[in-house]
């Protein structure tokens, strides 16, 4: 284990979010609903990456997390790593990827949009990955990746 | 098609579409049935309009049905801030199929996910007006005996029209060629464009719509929308480009008819009215029989 990564303690179980864009810290924690979970959590930002140059890095303890859950992080944080920790070991490690679909957690660019004027929740098809271009369900316009807001 | 709302012109498949078609010309001929008889339509409308809910009126009451509903929202719980799902909900108990027209794009989709029965969208803001295109392919068809193989030019603010993009992408179903005619700063989206190019149809843009009088089979003339401008000059720049006068139509294709959503302001000259080309107020008036074929279809009826 290097230096750096001890700079948030070690968990005994459960999933360590690592290569989260430093400044999107807090909007993993947002979308990940971890302000509403009562486990320890760990997390540090603006820690040295080789790779980025700057990194977040998030530890939830006693947390597995579904794909379909974790997913979602990867339009803040396309490039992280889980991590699956169990009894102190790397168990596993995976990737994120947009998913097909993005319910609730985007807002819609459009101030038009019936989302944006009453209480609904939005729903997104994704029509491209690699641009990041979301298409509302409801209005049918395209929020792309830099006009990209949380709910 | 039973049960089956209507927001987006893509929620019905090319068959289906082609079958409110075939369903409308029945109509044509034997406009009034008492087919709708007991049945009972809402037409809510929260923002103005003359064609979509006069005809959508008028097709139920010459099907001998009966309509509720409110052409301004001054009168309603609306203005007590109640919300769209509960005015849906609410109108849901009282009728058999419910028509809207509301200014927030989207509100059509929402409304039929909370409603109890089927909606048919006549218009959502900017983005969807399906039953405008259905009676624009009706035209289209009515006047050139097919839908396929065609030379359409769209002449206007192909920018921001909805009307436009909705047929557009509807006629890319039929092997069409496109003409559009536009300032260069309305030309069409290219988001619209791109189910052009997916079918790999043909398409040409222009800015001088004499380029398109000798090719075109259906001219779509469009209104340039004053409210979509921030910058007035840019307005009035753009306003008087494409004003269709009657000298202009000397030497066109024999078959060629001029189309209009309407409202016009002036981009189509008063004198073409009695040509043999205009076809905008048949155009308007066979909204109704499209919107009887949809009514009836929607209801599962047998006609």
């Amino acid at each position: 284990m290097t230096v750096k990564e001890l700079k948030v303690t070690a968990i005994e179980n459960g999933t360590v979010i690592d290569h989260i864009p430093s400044k999107n810290v807090f909007q993993v924690i947002r979308i990940l609903n971890l302000e509403n979970f009562d486990n320890q959590i760990l997390f540090g930002t603006n820690l040295e990456s080789k790779k980025y140059g700057t990194k977040g890095i998030i530890k939830v303890k006693n947390k597995f997390f579904e794909s379909k859950e974790i997913n979602k992080i990867a339009l803040v944080a396309p490039k992280a790593t889980l991590i699956i920790i169990k009894d102190f070991k790397v168990v596993e490690k995976k990737t994120v990827e947009i998913p097909d679909h993005i319910d609730e957690i985007v807002k819609c660019f459009n101030p038009n949009c019936i989302t944006n004027v009453e209480k609904v929740k939005t729903k997104f098809d994704v029509v491209s990955k690699e641009e990041v271009i979301l298409r509302c369900h409801y209005c049918e316009k395209n929020t792309v990746k830099n006009n990209i807001t949380f709910r | 098609m039973k049960g089956k709302s209507l927001i987006s012109i893509n929620d019905y498949t090319k068959e289906e579409q082609l079958a409110i078609l075939e369903l409308a010309s029945h109509f044509e001929k034997h406009p009034i049935q008492k087919i709708l008889d007991g049945y009972v339509v809402a037409t809510l409308f929260f923002e103005p309009s003359t064609r979509t809910r006069l005809s959508f009126e008028s097709a139920v009451n010459r099907l001998g049905g009966k309509v509720i509903g409110f052409s301004d929202t001054s009168s309603t719980s609306v203005q007590k801030g109640e919300s769209l799902k509960d005015t849906i909900l609410t109108v849901s108990n009282y009728s058999d199929l419910i028509v809207m027209r509301n200014p927030v794009e989207g509100s059509a989709r929402y409304a039929s996910e909370v409603a109890t029965v089927p909606l048919i969208n006549a218009g959502d803001g900017s983005n969807q007006h399906p039953t405008q295109t259905l009676l624009d392919l009706y035209s289209i068809r009515q006047t050139q005996g097919k839908l396929d193989d065609l030379h359409v030019a769209f002449v206007g603010d192909l920018k921001y029209g909805r009307t436009v993009h909705s047929l557009v992408i509807a006629l890319c179903n039929y092997n069409t060629t496109f003409h559009l005619v536009s300032p260069v700063e309305l030309k069409l989206p290219s988001s619209v464009k791109i189910h052009i190019k997916e079918k790999n149809l043909k398409y040409y843009q222009y800015t001088d719509m004499n380029d398109v009088f000798n090719s075109a089979d259906i001219l779509y003339m469009t209104r340039i929308q004053r409210e979509r401008f921030s910058d007035p000059l840019e307005y009035e720049r753009v306003k008087d480009l494409y004003i269709l006068e009657k000298r202009m139509i000397n030497d066109v294709k024999e078959n060629l008819k001029i189309l209009h959503p309407l409202p016009r302001v002036n981009e189509i000259s008063e004198d073409i009215d009695d040509t043999p080309q205009a076809y905008y107020f048949q155009q308007a008036l066979n909204g109704v029989y499209v919107r009887q074929a949809l009514i009836t279809s929607i209801l599962g009826l047998k006609v």
